[in-house]
């Protein structure tokens, strides 16, 4: 899959985001958090923990996890699932940066697409 | 080099993991081993499922092999693998998915099931049993909505569930076929005592309850008995016993009855066929408790290294409840029949009953109520068919008597023989215990567990076994020894701290690389507790890490449980005025507050706050003269005050001033836990100061000042640390105390916790007896709150750390203004 370039959305400057913190964004009928880890990386999920849909970005960061407020859940950032012998996934979204400026890729599936996950 | 012959094993529970880590003990196994698990996870400690549910433990502390494990010793485990088929002349098994595998020897470890009563509406959604993690998940999720429990079934594990859903809120009943409780293992009176005990805890007990049928429509809401009751449920726990998991073996013609049939090498009727635990028929017995089945795990180990005279000839078994508080043991057989005799001690006041039953000189049968410290002696006894005619006239009240020892628990250990049993879970004797101590060096409570697994399955003997590491080591064993703060470190709270002010530490990176921390970063365990050291140590110096802080720290409310927060002002003493509630009910009005509720704190709550509405409502409130009450923190809450001489007859002192001087001086400081003050103006008590961390009871000519009261998970009454005579004590008491408890305190440890590790005598000293030490410290205390003591939503609306309020980006403002 080719990623369409119109499908990139400018979200913010990189350093908007403290570094082990997280931001919340809102956009196309989406609620997402939007990480900046101890490392520099930066990752994108959906704001809801996959336990008690508990909001993320209010949860303390950690290596590239981040640990759910609400019930101790922690969840990977690279790939959205809880870690240890919880178990659920969050929706994660691909993010880059361009001279400082966060985005990150909100898929609008093409009718090809649709086709090849349908 | 020859190839290693397959080891494959059907079912992941307790009983085969004890047999492959005894195989795998020595590193020599010749055996490659594949495990299918029904269950999609490791293999835990079931036996402490009701720690679990009544909230003691949690999945993490009863795990007994990790994912580690088994990658260590090159396992394979397919989890939520469930075995549908064997072949027993392919040699090889087949999985619901379609996996095949081939064995050259294969386990059957398919455990029991828990049976169903056959009564309608036996399917309906709420009705749940109690065997696995599962379980008690549904249970516990349905503790948070739901009211109404009935559990079927009074012996061991339904009166454990009973306990754990009374401790997580629930009203329970429990509904029980027979006259008494546990008659298996309980002769009436104690099944009385049990009876008494279980309503006393407020748990409702119906004994000869016949279920006739579960009713509800879309979900289970009543259970309606013989007799016509109905009880209403919104949950019901079906804990009537387990029937051996056998179903699979039959189908693969191998002999089954009651349940899978083996001889005393643990073979069934196929010899490449062994089979361990609860689905197992031994002797014409099924075994559901955990020692017999780490007895044949242990056969069946030693058989796969190829000791074939090993074998397993049947268990005398032993049981206690695990209910915290309830003190139960019972062992053998205590009916009453011809030729038996019997020797019972009550003692009604201390609900203490004991029975043995004594046959041809030799004990039969224990029962034990109240008082199980001679259990395993009484056990011991039995199990080896002792003549106890010389000790029959002391025998009831135990062996510190019968030895005419001292009445002293260690002597009693010390004095125990070698081959007692410390651990009836694991079959460990005294002996093993003390050896394992002295040849490997052990001095910690882990690694015994770790060395011999004595109080590593029900923990019923830990006491036991740490007077056994006294007794060993003498003064050289520390009980409190390492608990690393977390898995980030192999440090305790203690040793970080020091640390920290030893080494001049300033900021957790520093602390991190000086102190060798494994991850990157810590977690979300270890960064709040350091960013407290490093702020309680260097005030003024540190600078508070906000994103190593708890979120209601770091946005001055309480999260809950839909993201939205709770808002608490500040109300001095208790203490508030028509202006201030004005401001309240206009910021409710203002941004749709949808619950106010008045705390146990004396103040209100307001729930329900939007993040992004947290800013304007605290500007609102800051303009009223209201600030922060840091009902969030781990750090000053409330202090509690009564009307006292202001307007009550029976006042000595001015308890609301008092109580307004003593917020206005600790308000804004942080303490490892959160700290709840009250001021009481007099020996009644209205103020409830006796349950506070910090309390103060006024009386005529004077102030009783207490430390260490708890009132929540625990309730504990406080300790009278002294009596002063002025106002200005007391305020400089306070201020010392909860000084000496920041610097001494460990992150998350409560007065009362850090008073009973130190010594009340120890704080006494410190804070009475020197007064230097004591002006010091307050001090000391006062120099923090200087940098404390502001209102933290004030700096907020004035723009501090605005981007905790507001989203990055937000379109639906935008959509919204279009």
């Amino acid at each position: 899959m080719t990623l369409l370039e119109q499908n990139w959305h400018d979200i913010g400057a990189e350093t908007d985001i403290p570094l082990r913190g997280a931001r919340c964004v809102k956009i196309e009928g989406r609620t997402l958090a939007i990480f900046r880890t101890m490392d520099g990386s930066l990752f994108a999920i959906d704001d809801a923990c996959p336990h008690k849909k508990g909001p993320l970005r209010d949860g303390i960061v950690h290596g590239h996890a981040v640990t759910c407020p609400l019930h101790n859940w922690v969840i990977n950032l690279e790939t959205g699932e809880a870690q240890g012998e919880d178990h659920g996934k969050t929706a994660t979204y691909q993010t880059r940066l361009q001279q400082g400026r966060l985005q990150i890729y909100l898929p609008k599936p093409t009718g090809q697409e649709m086709r090849a996950a349908g | 080099m020859t190839a290693k012959k397959k080891l494959v094993v059907i079912g992941n529970g307790m009983a085969p993991g004890r047999v492959l880590e005894t195989l795998y003990a020595d590193d020599s196994a010749a055996w490659e081993t594949v495990i299918f698990n029904a269950e999609p996870r490791v293999n835990y400690n079931r036996i402490m499922l009701s720690p679990v549910l009544s909230g003691e433990k949690s999945y993490d502390d009863i795990i007994i092999h990790d994912e580690t494990w088994y990658q260590t010793h090159n396992i394979t485990l397919h989890k939520g693998q469930k075995i549908t088929a064997i072949d027993r002349a392919a040699q090889t098994v087949t999985s619901e998915s379609g996996l095949v595998e081939s064995y050259d020897r294969l386990l059957i470890a398919t455990g029991s099931s828990p049976f169903i009563l056959p009564v309608p509406g036996k399917d309906l959604p709420g009705v749940v049993t109690y065997r696995d993690l599962d379980d008690v998940n549904a249970m516990l999720e349905a503790a948070k909505t739901q009211k109404h429990a009935v559990v079927i079934g009074g012996g061991l594990l339904g009166l454990e569930a009973a306990a754990g859903l009374k401790a997580q809120g629930m009203t329970v009943t429990v509904l029980h076929l027979m006259p008494t409780l546990m008659e298996r293992q309980l002769d009436a009176s104690a099944g009385y005592l049990l009876e008494r005990e279980m309503r006393r805890r407020d748990i409702d007990v119906i004994t000869k309850a016949n279920t006739h049928a579960l009713l509800g429509e879309d979900k289970v809401e009543a259970v309606k008995l013989d007799d016509g009751r109905e009880i209403p449920a919104d949950l019901v726990v079906m804990a009537v016993g387990i029937r051996p998991n056998a179903a699979l073996a039959k189908e693969a013609g191998l002999a089954v009855q009651r349940g899978l049939i083996v001889n005393d090498q643990m073979e069934t009727s196929d010899p490449k066929i062994f089979a361990v635990g609860e689905c197992v028929e031994h002797r014409g017995l099924c075994y559901g408790l955990v020692a017999p089945l780490y007895e044949m795990a242990t056969t069946i180990a030693s058989q796969l290294k190829g000791d074939k005279s090993a074998s397993y000839t049947g268990s005398v078994t032993s049981t206690k409840l695990k209910v915290t508080g309830v003190d139960l043991f019972s062992a053998g057989d205590f009916a009453e029949e011809e030729g038996r005799e019997e020797i019972v001690l009550r003692d009604a006041a201390q609900s203490i009953y004991k029975r043995l039953v004594l046959k041809d000189n030799k004990i039969i049968g224990v029962v034990l109520y109240g008082d199980t410290g001679d259990g395993p002696w009484f056990f011991q006894l039995l199990k080896d068919q002792t003549d106890i005619s010389d000790l029959r006239e002391t025998l009831i009240f135990g062996q510190n008597f019968a030895g005419s020892a001292p009445l002293d628990p260690m002597a009693a250990v010390a004095a125990l023989p070698d081959e007692a049993e410390i651990c009836g879970c694991n079959g460990i004797s005294k002996g093993m215990v003390v050896q394992a101590i002295t040849e490997k060096g052990l001095t910690r409570l882990d690694d015994v567990r770790a060395h011999t697994k004595a109080s590593s399955s029900c923990g019923s003997c830990t006491g036991q076994v740490e007077k056994l590491l006294a007794a060993t080591l003498g003064q050289s064993y520390n009980p409190n020894a390492v608990k690393p703060l977390c898995g980030c470190t192999d440090l305790d709270h203690e040793t970080v701290r020091q640390e920290i002010f030893a080494q001049k530490l300033t900021s957790i990176p520093a602390v991190m690389q000086a102190l060798e921390w494994k991850s990157s970063c810590g977690c979300a365990k270890c960064r709040p507790a350091l960013n407290y050291y490093l702020l309680s140590s260097w005030p003024g110096i540190y600078e508070d890490d906000y994103q190593s802080r708890f979120i209601n720290e770091r946005v001055h409310a309480n999260i809950q449980k839909d993201g939205t927060f709770s808002v608490v002002p500040r109300m001095w003493g208790g203490i508030t005025n028509a202006n201030e509630l004005r401001a309240i009910a206009d910021v409710v009005d203002k941004y749709n507050i949808p619950t106010v509720k008045v705390t146990g704190g004396q103040r209100i709550d307001l729930l329900g706050v939007k993040k992004e509405d947290l800013l304007p409502v605290w500007a609102d409130l800051n303009a009223a003269g209201m600030v922060s009450g840091h009902a969030y923190s781990k750090g000053l809450r409330t202090v509690k005050t009564c009307v006292g001489t202001d307007w009550c007859r029976f006042g000595t002192q001015d308890s609301t001033g008092l109580g307004i001087k003593l917020e206005k001086l600790l308000w804004g400081s942080w303490t490892p836990h959160k700290l709840k003050l009250a001021v009481t103006g007099c020996p009644r008590n209205c103020a409830e100061a006796t349950c506070k961390d910090i309390g103060v009871v006024c009386i005529d000519g004077g102030y009783d000042i207490h430390i260490g009261g708890a009132a929540g998970m625990q309730v504990r009454e406080t300790d009278l640390l002294c009596h002063v005579k002025s106002e200005a004590e007391v305020l400089e008491y306070a201020a010392a105390i909860t000084q000496l408890y920041r610097r001494q305190g460990h992150y998350l440890e409560r007065i009362y916790k850090w008073s009973q590790r130190v010594g009340l005598d120890v704080i006494k000293a410190t804070l009475v007896d020197d007064a230097k030490s004591r002006q010091a410290l307050a001090a000391d205390f006062e120099y923090s709150q200087k940098f404390d003591r502001h209102d933290p939503w004030a700096e907020r609306v004035q723009g501090k750390h605005r981007h905790q309020f507001t989203p990055l980006r937000d379109d639906t403002v935008l959509e919204a203004a279009e």
